[in-house]
Formats: structure tokens, C-alpha cells, sequence
């Protein structure tokens, strides 16, 4: 068990003859918490399995530090490293029975056999593979062999952290949420550090107790699933986390207030007037409703989702969404709609810019 | 429901059909034809019911033959199968040199076999052959044409250089399929490099390999050409493998019945020994 510290970690893939090394993780410094529950979310390509393998072992970062405790790892071989990780795709050793594949790392190490046998039983308990122990491995589905690949990472007792890689891509729906919510209960009991790479959202915030957010390469955004809801730092958060996503509307600042197209946007925490940069207002379309005063739109569209409602509405070439209630009325002449003063956020070259007062 | 009737299908079938009939099943029933009668020309013939089969089966001539061809067939087996292994495990997976050692490897399978027999033949030559001469200089006494042992050698070489890149081909076909994943898991494992070639690399090999080593048996069990070429079977009866003495047979002495017959046992051993091997990897296959 460890503490992961990563000092100004940079990776560059070696580039293509005679072009500049383009940067896959770019400057990151970033304290992995022992025995905490992590996500690393962002979209298809933005560093999070380069960030994965590097604290594995499997990438020397071309710049910066790792740390376990106090210890530099950068240069120690994965096999040293007391790292677990599960992959995208199930990896299982198929000529071997089910025992002998969770026993595998502990035998590599050179465990005793009757260590072996009782770790390996343990874990087969807590990932219900008891019956299966005597099976080929090859003739288990993807649920179940996804669990031994988990059950290799858990069987050693001396692991600093366990990484998983996007592990539930390839499983049914209806077993993907009973098998997170195995990872979950594990971590409970355990108390290991878990890192999850993911770009479903639902994933990351219901599994971990902070989730990272990538983008391009870098670190947007550190917190819980309530900080990333109520409060993201960069513009790609909030258009990433949520369903739908942030508004982000164009705005000028005047005496500490947004405005946009002519509309003052009142919010509870002004911001210094002399940005320089390009200002957008924020707001989750959850505290967007429509009001007898306000800013005068046109209603685009209207999605029932069933529990609430998608509403799409226009002014002037800005398009705005807005979650309503489904019992709530949608005015059918000259709507207008309101932004909650407490929850209007204002970026500057897509940075969050602190309000000035409360909170 | 009312189903329309269609018989198109024959018109493309029909041609395989009389292709199949007159280069396989007419020719081997002719075999027949002739195994189990006497000829004296002019079409008349006489049945001998399993005179020649006994006659074969019987004959030392025939043990020797089946004996050599045993023996050679083994040695590059066992020479050509860890060799391709080993050779796939250290070729380059990406990049330029990737391409280049697999169009290196696939050149000599390319070469006509009498043309490799005709090369390795000048290549042998203890006067002048590079080989040859090189060990004649070296103090090895080496003549191909005249010793067993150097003819063996040289013919068990030949085969080696033209056909161990077949093995290693498909091996690398087969090592090229494993995700990284499987290399990464393993390295978290704490893997050896034996462990991961045992438990990983030659597990997905298995299919290819199964393949390979069938294709290399019955090629190198069915081998004419090149040592026809080579040695011509000598010297004396040395390197005559079966293929070489049933045309001895046949060809040179003309007793097309027991020619025959010896190419009917020739071809069933061939089947059995694929059928036992073939089985008994897919059985392991499915525990």
C-alpha cells in the first residue's frame, strides 16, 4: 500500500520521422491518495491508458517523476512495482485451469503452495468463482473470465493499487452493473487504492470517491461527482459531465455581471471586470427555468425522457437546453426563462473564474 | 410455400465434378485396377487378389524405404519445428524490418523444388561446390556423392533451408494475433519469459502449429524431387525414401502391380498417421 505521486509527468510516443513529438500526457501532478477509489474519465484519446501504464510500468514517462511513498519508481520494471491491472479485453491464460490462473502471480513470486491455495480460495470467494475453480479458464464468458483477470490483480496481498482499463467494455449490460458494484463492495472491504479508466460517466461517478477528468492530454479537474457537477473548473467538464451537458453562451462583462446579448445574467458572485480573454457564462440546463421575466426565447424542441423533459430553446442564434419537470408547464406564447443566480459559472478562455464572494 | 425450383447450380458444380473425376478419382482407381490384377498389355488382365500387397508388405526393400522415410521425416520435424519457433519469436513485429525478414523468410519457398535440389547439388559439390569445398579445406573429409552420413546430412539441410520458413511464417501469423494485453497482463504477473511462451505464446500457436507440422509431414513424406535431384536415392540405397522407390519400381523395373499396391499402402499410411496426429491434437484441444 502507497501513496502515488506523480511529479511533472510527461509522455510523448516517439514520433514519426522528422515531426515533433506531440504529447499524449502533458505536464501532470497529481497525488494518488492510498486506499481511495479513483476514476479517470475523459473522451477516446486523451492520455488516460497512457497515465494508467505509466503508474504500472508498462510506459517510462520521456519527462518527470513517479513516487511510491517516498520511494522514485520511474525506471522500476512493472514486475516490481506491486501493481495490479485489469484490462479492456478479458486476458486469461487458456491452457490453465481456473485455480491455476489466479495462482499464477502468487507461484511467479514463489508463494508457498499452501499460502497459494488458501489466497486463491479467499478470492474465489469474494468474486463467486468458487464453483468454476476447477474449469479451463478458456470456457468461461466474458463476465466471468473479466473476474479472473480482476482475481489475479486482488490474489496478491502486497498491491499497491489496482488499474483498471475501460474492464467493463466488453460485458453485457445487465451483469455490467452487478459487476461494478462487486468492484465497489471489494473496495470497501479492502481498501486498496483503485484506479478506473473510463469515458462512460455513469461509471466514474458511481464508482469512485473522486474522479479525475482528462482532456487533451491533461488534467481538467480533480474532485467529487458533486464538485464536477456543481462547480467545473474547465468548460470541457461541464459539457462533459451531465446529460445534457453545460450551457456555454458568449458574454461580455460589465460591472462584475455577465451579459449576454443585452440580457444582464444576475449572479450571486461577480467577477472582476478586466478579464482578458474569451468570456463565456456557464450553467447546468438543471437550473435553467422558465419565468413570467427574463431572457425572451424560441422553443426548438421538446424531449420527453419520461422522468423529466429536454427542452431546447433559441435566442437569438444561441441554442440553450433546459431540463424541466415533467409535470411543469411549458408556456406556449413568448417563453421566457431565468438562470439561477447561485448557479451561473463564468469562464475565461475556458477557465472557471472564481466568484468573488461566498462558497 | 410454394419453393422454385433451381438447378443452375449444376452448371457450376458439374466442371469441379469432372476435374475431381479425371485428375483424383479415375487415377486412383486405376491404382486399384492394377493392385490387385496382373498385366501383360494389350488390356488383358488377371486377378491376383492381395499377391502384390503381401509381396510389398513383406519385402525388406519396401521396410528399408518406410524406415529411411521415418527417420528423415522425424529429423526435419524435429529440426524445422523448434527451429521456425524460435526464429518467429525473434523476428521484428513492426516496422521496416518486420517486412523485410518476411520476404527473406517466404524466398526460398518460392524456388521450384528441382531447382533446390539442382543449387544444394552444386552448392555440395566437394571440388568446387561452396560448401563442399569449404569443409574439404577445413580438413573435414566430406563427399556427399560417396558417403551416407554427408548425403543424409546435406539432404536433411536441404529440407530444412527450403521449408523451415513455411513454419516460421505461420508461427509468426499465429504470435501476431496476441493482443499486447496479453504480454502486459503477463508483466504484471511477474511472468518469465519461459512462463510467457509457455503459457501464452505456444497456446495460441497451437492452431498454426497443428497445421504446420501436418503440411510439413505429409510434404516431407510425399518427398521426391528434391533429393532425386540431390542424390538420386544414392549413394547405393541410402537416401532412396518411398516416393523415390516406388518410381524405381514402377518407372525403372516396370512391376506396375506391385508399384501399385505399394502406392495404395503408401498412401494409407500417409492417412493414418495425419488422422492420429490430427485427432488427438483436437481432443486436447477441447478438455
Amino acid at each position: 500500500m502507497a501513496t502515488i505521486r506523480f511529479k511533472n509527468v510527461q509522455h510523448a510516443y516517439p514520433p514519426p520521422k522528422g515531426q515533433d513529438p506531440v504529447y499524449a500526457l502533458k505536464e501532470v501532478s497529481q497525488v494518488w491518495e492510498d486506499g481511495s477509489a479513483y476514476a479517470l474519465l475523459g473522451p477516446s484519446g486523451c492520455g488516460k491508458t497512457t497515465l494508467l501504464n505509466i503508474i504500472s510500468g508498462l510506459l517510462t514517462p520521456s519527462e518527470g517523476k513517479v513516487y511510491f511513498d517516498d520511494q522514485d519508481v520511474t525506471d522500476l520494471p512493472t514486475s516490481d512495482r506491486q501493481i495490479a491491472q485489469v484490462f479492456q479485453f478479458p486476458v486469461v491464460y487458456d491452457t490453465m485451469t481456473v485455480f491455476d490462473n489466479l495462482a499464477f502471480p502468487l507461484r511467479n513470486r514463489g508463494t508457498d503452495e499452501a499460502t497459494v491455495k488458501k489466497r486463491v480460495h479467499q478470492i474465489a470467494e469474494m468474486l463467486d468463482l468458487t464453483a468454476n475453480l476447477k474449469k479451463k479458464a478458456s470456457g468461461l464468458t466474458a463476465d466471468g473470465k473479466q473476474k479472473i483477470s480482476l482475481g489475479r490483480g486482488l490474489v496478491r496481498s502486497d498491491v499497491n493499487a489496482i488499474l483498471f482499463d475501460e474492464p467493463l467494455t466488453v460485458i453485457d449490460p445487465h451483469l455490467k452493473w452487478q459487476l461494478r458494484s462487486k468492484l465497489k463492495e471489494l473496495h470497501q472491504q479492502i481498501g486498496v487504492t483503485m484506479i478506473y479508466v473510463t469515458h462512460d460517466q455513469v461509471e466514474a461517478l458511481t464508482f469512485a470517491n473522486k474522479v479525475v477528468v482528462m482532456y487533451d492530454g491533461a488534467v481538467v479537474q480533480v474532485g467529487t461527482p458533486v464538485e464536477l457537477f456543481n462547480k467545473p473548473k474547465h468548460t470541457f467538464v461541464g459539457y462533459f459531465i451531465g446529460s445534457p451537458g453545460m450551457n456555454f453562451l458568449p458574454c461580455k462583462i460589465d460591472r462584475g455581471q455577465p451579459v449576454f446579448h443585452n440580457n444582464i445574467l444576475a449572479t450571486s458572485h461577480p467577477v472582476s471586470d478586466d478579464l482578458n480573454g474569451r468570456t463565456v457564462v456557464g450553467v447546468r440546463p438543471e437550473f435553467v427555468e422558465f419565468a413570467d421575466d427574463g431572457i425572451p426565447v424560441v422553443i426548438e424542441k421538446i424531449e420527453d425522457l419520461g422522468r423529466y423533459q429536454v427542452v431546447t430553446v433559441k435566442h437569438e442564434s444561441e441554442v440553450i437546453k433546459m431540463v424541466v419537470n415533467e409535470d411543469q408547464r411549458i408556456p406556449a406564447e413568448s417563453p421566457k426563462i431565468h438562470f439561477n443566480p447561485d448557479q451561473i459559472r463564468i469562464y475565461c478562455d475556458d477557465w472557471l473564474v472564481e466568484g468573488g464572494d461566498n462558497e | 410455400m410454394n419453393k422454385t425450383l433451381n438447378q443452375k447450380a449444376w452448371w457450376l458444380v458439374t466442371p469441379v465434378l469432372i476435374l475431381v473425376a479425371f485428375n483424383a478419382f479415375i487415377p486412383l482407381m486405376t491404382v486399384v485396377n492394377y493392385a490387385f490384377q496382373e498385366t501383360f498389355g494389350n488390356n488383358v488382365f488377371f486377378w491376383e487378389g492381395t499377391t502384390w500387397f503381401e509381396q510389398v508388405l513383406r519385402s525388406d526393400r519396401f521396410h528399408d524405404a518406410l524406415v529411411r522415410q521415418l527417420l528423415f521425416t522425424g529429423m526435419i520435424l524435429a529440426i524445422e519445428v523448434p527451429l521456425g519457433i524460435g526464429v518467429a519469436l525473434t523476428m521484428p513485429r513492426k516496422g521496416h524490418w518486420a517486412s523485410v525478414c518476411l520476404v527473406l523468410m517466404a524466398l526460398p519457398l518460392l524456388i521450384p523444388w528441382n531447382v533446390v535440389g539442382a543449387m544444394w547439388n552444386i552448392f555440395a559439390l566437394p571440388e568446387i561446390g561452396l560448401l563442399g569445398h569449404t569443409l574439404n579445406s577445413m580438413g573435414i573429409d566430406y563427399n556427399f556423392t560417396r558417403q551416407p552420413v554427408a548425403a543424409w546430412m546435406t539432404t536433411v539441410l536441404m529440407d530444412v533451408w527450403h521449408w523451415t520458413s513455411l513454419i516460421v511464417l505461420l508461427c509468426y501469423a499465429g504470435l501476431s494475433s496476441i493482443p499486447d494485453d496479453y504480454y502486459q497482463a503477463a508483466n504484471i504477473d511477474g511472468a518469465s519469459r519461459w512462463a510467457i511462451f509457455r503459457f501464452i505464446q505456444l497456446p495460441k500457436m497451437k492452431r498454426v502449429l497443428t497445421i504446420a507440422i501436418l503440411l510439413r509431414f505429409m510434404d516431407s513424406f510425399m518427398i521426391y524431387t528434391e533429393p532425386f535431384v540431390l542424390t538420386g536415392g544414392g549413394p547405393g540405397n541410402t537416401t532412396t525414401f518411398l516416393s523415390i522407390d516406388l518410381v524405381k519400381i514402377a518407372l525403372g523395373q516396370f512391376d506396375l502391380g506391385p508399384a501399385a499396391a505399394m502406392s495404395l499402402i503408401y498412401f494409407l499410411v500417409v492417412l493414418l498417421i495425419c488422422w492420429v496426429f490430427y485427432t488427438i491434437m483436437m481432443r486436447n484441444e477441447e478438455q
